[in-house]
């Protein structure tokens, strides 16, 4: 199968190409142009970007275990219709990804489904419990070169030291929500005047920080190559960007809504801005943009968590934290250039190149033979957030009725078409 | 607060979820409004027939012997008809959500709730998911409002200092966790109180109370220094020690209203607790048994507050009034 995409804003940020003009596609991979090639199918991207598909670093599927809220099916083809055509999935599954049977069986199932590639991300303890190592060693062999505890704590500092120790050993990279439980406490927003005002029990800046703090002083010390995920506070961010300047091999992430919304979001006890980490104030969603525009920040992630309507139908604190947020991700992103005054092929290495060199994974350019992962997208189109438009199972989004502007119209996986707009 | 969905279009009481979201012209209806059936407690015969054929059902999610006897005798002496529906021993625990029980209860046509729910919010939540033609009066969430007992705190002090506008307040103890508490600020900072001051250890104070309209201090004789009321907050029992606080005694040491400290206080100050109290925690027994106090005002007085409410939000769901 030949396929030219033609006329496109061709969009490269990991080659550093910005410029009009036609992409070739023979079967899976990008060739270089050709005078003489014979395309069985021509895509037009005149008025179009063509840019890498996009790799997005924390996407819940909820299967295995949670097949109520959305499938590796219904999740994967939301991610395409996002533009996203690698998604890495945290271990908080049910069963946990501790296995290299859980590992081949969601791989298994998104091969079938066909809309995306998926990365597992490896447990870094056993169940997640925080307390004995997993089988790191085996993960790796399944392929696995990145592990997690997801949003599970691991309240003994010795053992996060050992698991950093081993990780390394196996040459792992580590994926981490830093954030000291016994500060959080239960809470369920950032704890400020917002909280105290609704009577919501609060999670201080304070719990992230020390989290931080911590694994930065055993980051050090261990040498682990670490990213921290979700990043949510302006002082937790201070502390990662001293560490990068120190030297220490140390990345992180932010969810797009934390760069768009704030802890005022909650008032009138909003459930769909639940989130864990909580939104926090103004100066923090600030400092993180800003973070994103000076580099400190390499990746924008979604943080995709769909959700069945009963998650958030009940008062505030007792709802299920997060956002069905895999198909804002690429809008989202544009809206902060714009906004921002980054340049495009800047906003979109966020969302491509970067978190692919944050998971050592080959995904995220337009190099001649690299697979043909491509998103096309109308940066001008207008649409309108609704719940029949999102093709997620879990219509829980905040941004439900924003006009976003940037519309993906064809989604490619390993040159195959997996998604075309109407 | 986003919509405001307490009212309805005429800017009438529909729904009675926190006092935040009112104006001063309502709190004061209210007030107004309560004044009127007071007298209807002293009668012979306790009932007038505002509400007679209208449904009401207490929807208590937490335990409550005080604020649900007052509901109900309220409800009762406007004539409506009353169902209590205590959730702790019903369908919640047998894993129906809010919303099941509450369409199950919408279903059998009741025309108002009034809802006391553990989490912050709920009154809120439920009065988004009832019918146009359905109120809610919010009894208590969470840490969140309690805005009946606000509004009956505000009746008695009316009923002792006739100006809010020339008082001074101090609220003491734990803030923290009290729904009644932050009630009582947005109150009296709504009716045009000056100066309202919280006094309590930085543990049992949330984070950025000053943004609720408050001076904080951690020194209990300063903060009473002239104040002319005093509302003293009940301190939970799972709270007294601790990572809180070290001890009931240690508490009383610095925050019991004593003789010794009311001196510090305005001449003619007055005493509240919204109960139930803990004597030699909070406050001295012959403080609580003095001239001062006016606590078991504040409980006649609840019936009359909630008669008030009850029938200023069933008159909206009447198109033309009552």
């Amino acid at each position: 199968m030949k396929i030219l995409i033609k006329n496109g804003r061709i969009i490269d940020p990991a080659n550093q190409i910005d410029t009009v003009g036609n992409l070739q596609i023979v079967d899976e991979t990008i060739q270089p142009l050709s005078e003489d090639f014979q395309p069985d199918q021509v895509i037009d991207a005149s008025n179009r970007v063509v840019c890498p598909g996009l790799v997005d670093l924390r996407t819940r599927l909820r299967e295995p275990g949670e097949k109520h809220k959305g499938t590796i099916r219904s999740e994967t083809h939301a991610a395409a219709a996002g533009g996203v055509t690698t998604v890495a999935i945290p271990p908080d599954t049910i069963p946990v990804i501790d296995s290299s049977a859980v590992v081949e069986l969601i791989r298994h199932k998104a091969e079938v489904a066909g809309f995306a590639e998926v990365i597992p991300l490896g447990a870094l303890t056993k169940g997640l419990e925080g307390e004995e190592l997993s089988n790191m060693g085996g993960l790796k062999q399944t392929g696995c070169n990145t592990v997690s505890n997801a949003r599970k704590p691991i309240r003994n500092s010795l053992v996060m030291r050992r698991a950093m120790e081993y990780a390394t050993t196996h040459d792992l990279t580590l994926f981490l929500h830093a954030e000291d439980p016994w500060l959080s406490n239960g809470g369920c927003a950032h704890e400020g005047s917002i909280s105290t005002r609704l009577g919501l029990p609060g999670i201080p800046d304070a719990a992230e920080s020390a989290g931080v703090a911590r694994d930065l002083i055993l980051i050090r010390e261990t040498g682990v190559r670490a990213h921290f995920c979700g990043v949510s506070s302006r002082n937790a961010l201070q502390m990662i960007t001293q560490a990068q300047q120190d030297g220490v091999t140390v990345t992180a992430d932010v969810a797009a809504h934390h760069l768009y919304l704030s802890e005022m979001d909650i008032s009138g006890f909003n459930s769909l801005c639940h989130v864990q980490p909580p939104l926090r104030t103004e100066r923090d969603r600030d400092g993180l943009v800003e973070g994103v525009r000076n580099g400190t920040i390499q990746a924008i992630c979604s943080d995709h968590q769909p959700h069945d309507e009963d998650a958030k139908a009940a008062p505030f604190e007792e709802t299920e934290p997060g956002i069905s947020a895999v198909e804002t991700l690429l809008p989202l992103t544009l809206r902060l250039a714009k906004d921002h005054d980054i340049s495009l092929s800047e906003a979109l290495a966020t969302v491509t190149h970067h978190p692919a060199e944050i998971l050592r994974i080959d995904a995220g350019t337009l190099s001649s033979g690299s697979l043909a992962n491509i998103t096309i997208f109308d940066p001008e189109a207008w649409w309108r957030v609704t719940p029949q438009q999102l093709q997620s199972a879990g219509k829980n989004s905040p941004f439900l009725n924003w006009e976003l502007q940037g519309k993906v119209t064809h989604t490619l996986l390993n040159g195959q078409l997996v998604y075309e707009a109407r | 607060m986003g919509k405001n969905i307490q009212l309805d279009s005429h800017g009438r009481l529909r729904h009675f979820l926190s006092i935040e979201g009112l104006n001063r012209t309502l709190l004061t209806e209210i007030l107004d409004t309560a004044e009127n059936f007071v007298s209807v407690g002293n009668r012979a015969a306790k009932k007038v027939p505002l509400l007679r054929g209208k449904t009401i059902a207490n929807l208590f999610f937490e335990p409550s012997t005080r604020t649900r006897t007052t509901f109900d005798l309220a409800e009762k002496r406007l004539s409506a008809d009353v169902l209590n529906i205590n959730i702790n021993t019903s369908a919640t625990t047998k894993g129906e959500t809010l919303l099941d029980t509450l369409q199950n209860l919408t279903a059998m046509q009741i025309d108002l709730f009034v809802v006391r729910h553990s989490a912050s919010g709920a009154a809120h939540f439920i009065a988004q998911h009832v019918p146009d033609s359905v109120s809610v009066i919010n009894a208590g969430d969470g840490r969140h409002a309690h805005p009946t007992q606000a509004m009956l705190d505000m009746f008695t002090i009316r009923k002792h200092k006739e100006d809010f506008t020339r008082l001074r307040f101090a609220i003491v103890g734990d803030v923290l966790h009290s729904r009644v508490a932050r009630s009582q600020i947005h109150a009296l900072n709504m009716l045009g109180c000056p100066e309202v001051r919280v006094i309590g250890p930085h543990t049992l104070s949330p984070s950025h109370v000053e943004d609720l309209g408050v001076h904080f201090t951690t020194n209990m004789e300063a903060g009473l220094d002239g104040v002319d009321v005093i509302i003293m907050l009940r301190l939970q029992n799972e709270r007294m020690s601790g990572a809180l606080l070290p001890s009931k005694g240690e508490y009383f040491h610095y925050y019991g209203l004593t003789e010794q400290r009311l001196k510090r206080a305005a001449a003619d100050a007055i005493v509240m607790h919204p109960g139930p109290m803990n004597r030699g925690v909070e406050i001295e027994s012959a403080v609580a048994d003095s001239g001062h106090s006016v606590i078991l005002q504040q409980v006649t007085n609840g019936i009359a507050v909630r008669m008030a409410v009850l029938s200023m939000a069933m008159q909206q769901s009447n198109p033309e009034g009552a």
